[in-house]
């Protein structure tokens, strides 16, 4: 049996950033999803969401729980990033200031994801968008 | 996992099932059933909301009575620093605690005491290495109770100093056992309490806050012995020995109390349940990084708001506040360096056992199972209101959906669902009594309905 979860972020929304990342481990919790996995979940979750808020224009976040493993998906509709490697590299951000200001675009949301995930892909494409899947293994 | 013990109680002849604990509990534990509170044991943290907010008083703490100290040859009261809050600073500390001690007690010693050691051991046990960063104060019991229900993947944060209270009980006993003599039955140690997290603390053998050496005989709520002390204020001997604290023991009693021992780090202090859940969701997924010290407080204002006390959580905080700036000393001079380290590393200020998670039961050991369950949920909640209006006795549409789908809620619950039921079912009364007129009576008029009808 398998069930989804789904929701979308505009971009510039840092008021709801946050609220899907907090319902999502909510859902673990009651499906008795393991705690360590299910902070791992809420930390590359809530990056994902952050990321969308500051970078993307609009996307949505998505968590498939399968038998074994949960699937995350942070997918947007543009702009795409030009140079991945760099992207993903701790501590390169291009966040503007006032992002900054606001304690965000540190630069590890990226690694972040991928170093909190059993499994991590990222594609993007400049003007089409990016999507990222990863993979926790839910058996103990 | 040992039993949850609770403090806080319903009278339940005074409770009227008006929905106001229901809507403002932190964790959403209460539920009102057949016209009364209840409380879920396992998502009950002590926090207190629910006596603060209950408009008919019907939320109480278990607490012990004053008279209980009379089972005792030797009676000790250890106030919570709190209790200097509750009285104007015209009147000093010495005459605050030694109209305590007139209740008929033979010696009061401070909480505040105990404060300062833990405080100035801190910075000893924050450079042990065995911590995630940041590190969590375990000085408020329903926080630690909160992070073990609701956030248990930082449990493994949670600094395992034992709080103040636990510490000055200890110290206490050791020095009445080898300084004079008592033996452990003898001596009968009181905390006053501000709140119902620590009262349950007390209240609790299996608290792993505790050994034997550091037993603490009852919790006496302050409100209860608040009119009495006033009545003895300023009538009573005066002791001018009897003070222990200072400044910086007794401004644990208020919010960012304890953070200001760790010198040069970044503290983060917050208080009020709510606040407190808001920022350790923060934490939880990686946000706050940078802070290396939390100190969370159940009540707003920090114990000074606890749900026991007399005095409004502000003036209170302004009365600690003005006492520590009349105070030459803000430390306790003769307490040594030495004398902390001592008894830091004689093991005695440390709780033993971990401090394990908490995470409420999922909603089947199954995962399948589980799932199964929460498209049920999600399919039920659709059909309700989404009004978390609280009549139905669970404090939001979700929390209904989630106890019916568990056995312990019937959609018609919902006002608005009974309402709906109630139309239809009217609806269909008025055809049924259209097409079932009485037999035998009048035949030309029953054709007439049945035509109607069509």
């Amino acid at each position: 049996m398998t069930y989804e979860l789904k929701f979308d972020v505009e971009r510039g929304d840092f008021e709801t950033a946050g609220l899907a990342s907090r319902k999502i481990k909510k859902t673990l919790q009651q499906l008795g999803i393991n705690n360590k996995t299910i902070r791992q979940v809420s930390i590359a979750g809530y990056e994902g969401e952050m990321n969308l808020a500051i970078h993307s224009d609009g996307g949505y976040i998505s968590l498939m729980v399968l038998d074994g493993e949960l699937v995350l998906v942070i997918e947007d509709t543009g702009p795409g990033i030009p140079d991945i490697a760099l992207a993903m590299q701790e501590g390169y951000s291009t966040a503007g200031d006032e992002v900054r200001e606001m304690g965000f675009g540190a630069g590890m949301g990226l690694p972040n994801m991928r170093n909190n995930s059993d499994a991590f892909e990222i594609n993007s494409e400049p003007g089409v968008g990016t999507r990222i899947e990863m993979h926790f293994n839910t058996k103990t | 996992m040992d039993k949850l013990l609770h403090s806080v109680y319903l009278d339940s002849e005074k409770c009227l099932g008006c929905t106001t604990c229901l809507r403002n509990c932190p964790t959403g534990a209460i539920r009102v059933r057949d016209g009364k509170a209840i409380i879920i044991e396992s998502k009950c943290i002590d926090c207190g909301e629910c006596i603060r907010v209950c408009p008919h008083h019907a939320k109480l703490a278990k607490t012990d009575p004053l008279s209980k100290i009379s089972q005792f040859k030797y009676k000790v009261a250890i106030p919570a620093p709190s209790i200097l809050g509750q009285f104007k600073p015209k009147y000093s500390v010495a005459e605050v605690l030694s109209a305590l001690k007139a209740l008929g007690f033979d010696e009061v010693v401070e909480v505040a005491y105990g404060a300062e050691v833990v405080g100035r051991a801190l910075k000893y046990e924050f450079h042990a290495k065995r911590y995630p960063k940041p590190l969590i104060s375990s000085a408020c019991p329903a926080v630690v109770k909160l992070i073990q229900v609701r956030f248990p993947e930082l449990t493994d944060n949670i600094c395992r100093l034992k709080s103040p209270m636990a510490l000055t009980a200890r110290l206490v006993r050791k020095r009445l056992r080898d300084q004079k003599g008592f033996k452990n039955g003898e001596v009968g140690v009181f905390f006053i309490t501000p709140c119902a997290a620590k009262a349950t603390m007390v209240n609790n053998p299996s608290s792993s806050e505790y050994d034997s050496y550091g037993h603490i005989d009852g919790a006496i709520a302050m409100k209860d012995i608040f009119s009495d002390l006033h009545r003895q204020l300023g009538h009573c001997e005066l002791d001018e020995d009897i003070v222990n604290s200072t400044a910086e023991g007794f401004s644990w009693a208020i919010s960012g109390g304890e953070s200001r021992y760790l010198k040069n780090k970044n503290v983060l202090h917050v208080d009020g349940i709510q606040n407190v859940i808001n920022v350790l969701e923060e934490i939880e997924c990686g946000k706050l990084e940078s802070i290396e010290f939390f100190e969370g407080l159940a009540c707003i204002g920090g114990c000074v708001g606890g749900c026991l006390t007399v005095e409004n959580n502000y003036v209170a905080k302004m009365y600690i506040e003005e006492r520590a700036k009349c105070l030459k000393e803000t430390s306790i001079v003769h307490m040594s360096e030495e004398y902390v380290k001592e008894i830091y590393n004689s093991g005695m200020m440390h709780i033993k056992e971990r401090i394990l998670p908490r995470s409420p039961e999922p909603l089947d050991q199954d995962i399948n199972k589980a799932i199964e369950k929460m498209k049920k949920i999600e399919a039920i909640e659709e059909r309700l209101p989404r009004l978390d209006c609280g009549s139905c006795g669970a404090p939001g549409c979700r929390a209904l959906a989630e106890d019916i789908v568990i056995g312990k809620a019937r959609e018609i619950d919902c006002v608005f669902v009974l309402k709906d039921r109630l139309l239809e079912l009217s609806e269909l009364t008025n055809e049924l009594l259209q097409l079932a007129q009485p037999t035998g009576k009048n035949n030309e008029e029953k054709g007439e309905a049945k035509n109607e009808s069509k």
